[in-house]
């Protein structure tokens, strides 16, 4: 092992080269590129045996990486915003056909107007593809997370494609002290690739032509369905197994932080996680106020069990968002408020829209909103406002 | 590597069950496409009449492998495709077989793209002259005065020249030919499967259906294509142009049959005036024109 100052895009292409990814297909867009050009210049020297695809656009990136793995062999692609906006149509069809893929999602905003700083519209928008999506928090479990996608993805209780997202600059183009696993540590992890069928000359295997039957049409998106579910467990397993390789777990779907005597949550997915730790450490020790923080890892497959768990014993949670079905509220809250009234858990709960477009947000700016909305809880036993836009103070 | 219809392959490729209409060039296209390259390939297709042709899943109407992918997408699904095979070391010939909008209009980036990167593909534009899929809607490679549902009164613009354009872009071979002379087809889909790159061949499939003529006379409709130089059958090796042997003759003017027996066999073209059918002359005479140049230049 080797630690190494990286950026969460370079670990992203570390991840990709240890995972001995044999094709991959991207086109640029900032902050995705350098994931891209580094794959290349490994590629180029010689350092990853794998073949680049250098498409004319991510519609064709997406297809291509689709194409090589249904060719049977693992394949990896990344995006970012616009680029996963133009792809939209192939994430459909790649987890509709169960072929596993890998794609890291630098998150950025999207236009109009031109903007490439973070929030999560992008990656947001990709929920209901059958994916699998996940965020992570720091350039570590960046690089962990593209190794360990791989098995999850490929192993034939899921058999769906996973994306690994990344917060523009926080993280893509952040370094951080980052431990490069040895090549024969993932080795012994990943075995060699899975999938439910692959595409051959002479063996006239058919997919995606027009359905005889609706019902057995539906039952396939019920498949993806169960399937997420299947995944749940997979997911726990493989990243409990990491950390017997590496000493590095993430708890699987969530991770909870200071929750054991928490009567306060603070969710959220990606980047700022870190700010809500400190921000809940500030609210600890400052102002003694019980709360922790539900990091929520994967939001396809939905960690309801997970989330009902840490609910149970809470008065209030608040959700923060960074970004927005207009006219509803905040996706991540959305999940969380229903599943938990779903199973009878009744409790007051608030979404914070902040950081949309990239607008910046401190720990400060984090405790502050908290703040507020424990003294609201206090005082009223409910949240006045369960939809709040929080610009900063 | 003259080829005699008695030698080519009995395995049939497109099999009953197959939810083509009755007199449809597409299906028969895909029959030369398994007599030309047989147990080798794999097709990648997009949206279009061949979705259809397939037949219902979980059956199929056809014999090859098939991955039917968005109608955006196909040379690009094709090039991860070859990537991958070669990567494993298959050896598989890779065919995209697109309609003309798949091809022209909404696949023409990604076709492009392909082409220019060179990757290892057949792409097989089947052209119909409109959107038969959806139900005869025009396309960039209608023909002028052509009726469609999208153009009543016929098409005020030309056909695009996407031979052409992909002999442009450099690739090792570049072909047209047509659903009426299938030894031709068969032998430059072979020559084209023998060739490593990006490899483009323009079949010109007269529909029944869109063009409105008896489905019996499917054959007889792409001959005249060809017979009154509508439609030109040449070949592209490293850029270098030849007429192929059908349309050899057709290179002097007054060997063409006149337009007008190709047009009023196809209900598509009753409106058109005699105005109209001046001005597809004369961009009949310009291809023709173009191309001998063309065929002078390179040789
Ligand atoms: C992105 C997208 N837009 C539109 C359609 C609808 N559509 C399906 S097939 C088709 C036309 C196909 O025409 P062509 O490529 O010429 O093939 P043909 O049907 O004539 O064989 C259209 C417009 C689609 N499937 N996907
Ligand atoms: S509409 Fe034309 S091309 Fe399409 S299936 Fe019918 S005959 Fe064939």
């Amino acid at each position: 092992m080797a630690v190494r100052p990286l950026t969460g895009n370079y670990a992203v292409a570390w991840g990709a080269r240890l995972s001995r990814v044999k094709v991959v297909a991207a086109y640029p867009i900032t902050p995705q590129t350098t994931i891209v050009e580094k794959l290349a210049q490994f590629i180029e020297s010689g350092e990853m045996d794998a073949k680049m695809i250098r498409v004319e656009s991510e519609h064709s990136a997406l297809a291509a990486t689709f194409g090589a793995a249904a060719g049977g062999v693992r394949a990896f692609t990344a995006t970012s915003s616009h680029g996963l906006m133009y792809m939209h149509e192939m994430l459909w069809w790649t987890a509709g056909a169960r072929i596993p893929v890998v794609m890291a999602v630098a998150t950025r905003t999207m236009g109009p107007p031109w903007n490439i700083w973070t929030d999560h519209s992008d990656i947001m928008g990709q929920r209901d593809t059958g994916w699998l999506v996940m965020m992570a928090e720091h350039n570590q479990e960046v690089l962990d997370m593209t190794i360990q996608m791989f098995k999850i993805t490929e192993d034939p209780r899921v058999f769906l494609p996973g994306i690994v997202g990344l917060d523009a600059f926080i993280l893509s183009h952040t370094t951080e002290p980052v431990d490069i696993p040895e090549q024969e540590l993932v080795d012994s992890f990943l075995p060699p690739r899975r999938q439910p069928y692959v595409f051959k000359a002479g063996d006239p295997l058919i997919m995606g032509n027009i359905p005889s039957s609706l019902e057995e049409n539906m039952k396939m998106r019920w498949d993806i369905h169960r399937s997420m579910e299947e995944a749940k467990k997979v997911i726990q397993k493989v990243d409990a197994e990491w950390e017997r390789l590496t000493g590095r777990g993430y708890g699987g779907l969530t991770e909870c932080y200071r929750c054991s005597d928490a009567q306060y949550l603070v969710a959220g997915i990606g980047a700022w996680v870190g700010d809500m730790r400190e921000a809940v450490d500030y609210l600890r020790e400052e102002f003694g106020v019980k709360i922790g923080v539900l990091k929520v890892r994967f939001v396809r497959p939905f960690p309801r069990e997970d989330i009902l768990k840490w609910a149970s014993s809470v008065k209030a949670i608040a959700v923060f968002d960074r970004s927005v079905s207009p006219g509803s509220a905040g996706p991540l809250f959305l999940d969380i408020a229903a599943h938990l009234m779903a199973s009878g858990t009744m409790l007051p709960i608030k979404d914070l829209l902040a950081g949309l477009t990239g607008v910046d947000v401190t720990y400060e700016d984090i405790a502050n909103a908290l703040l507020r909305f424990v003294s609201e809880v206090e005082e009223m036993g409910t949240v006045k406002q369960p939809i709040e836009w929080y610009f900063g103070r | 590597m003259a080829i005699n219809i008695k030698n080519l392959p009995r395995k049939k490729f497109v099999l009953p069950g197959n939810a083509a209409c009755p007199g449809c060039p597409e299906s028969m296209g895909l029959r030369y496409v398994g007599m030309a390259l047989g147990e080798k390939a794999i097709l990648v297709i997009p949206a279009g009449c061949t979705s259809v042709i397939q037949g219902l899943a979980p059956g199929s109407g056809l014999g090859f492998p098939i991955v039917n992918v968005p109608f955006a997408s196909s040379d690009a699904v094709a090039a991860g495709l070859a990537a991958a095979k070669e990567v494993v070391g298959e050896d598989a010939v890779i065919v995209v077989w697109a309609g003309d909008g798949g091809t022209a209009d909404i696949g023409f980036a990604t076709l492009s793209g392909a082409a220019e990167r060179g990757d290892n593909v057949i792409h097989i534009c089947a052209d119909n002259e409109a959107y038969m899929n959806t139900g005869i809607q025009r396309s960039s490679l209608t023909p002028f005065g052509a009726w469609t549902t999208t153009t009543w009164t016929g098409k005020r613009e030309r056909k695009k020249d996407v031979p052409l354009i992909m002999l442009m872009h450099r690739i090792p071979y570049v072909a047209t030919a047509s659903i009426a002379y299938p030894t031709d087809f068969i032998e430059k889909l072979r020559k084209a499967a023998s060739i490593k790159g990006f490899k483009y061949i323009h079949l010109h499939a007269p529909c029944p259906v869109g063009w409105r003529f008896d489905p019996a006379k499917t054959v007889t409709v792409a001959k005249l294509a060809v017979q009154t130089g509508m439609w030109i059958l040449f070949e592209a090796e490293n850029g270098r142009i030849r007429l192929s042997p059908p349309s050899k003759p057709y290179a002097d003017k007054s060997r063409r049959k006149s337009l007008e027996e190709y047009l009023k066999l196809q209900g598509r073209f009753k409106g058109i005036t005699e105005e109209g059918i001046r001005a597809l002359e004369k961009m009949v005479d310009e291809n023709w024109e173009t191309l001998l140049k063309l065929i002078e230049a390179t040789s």
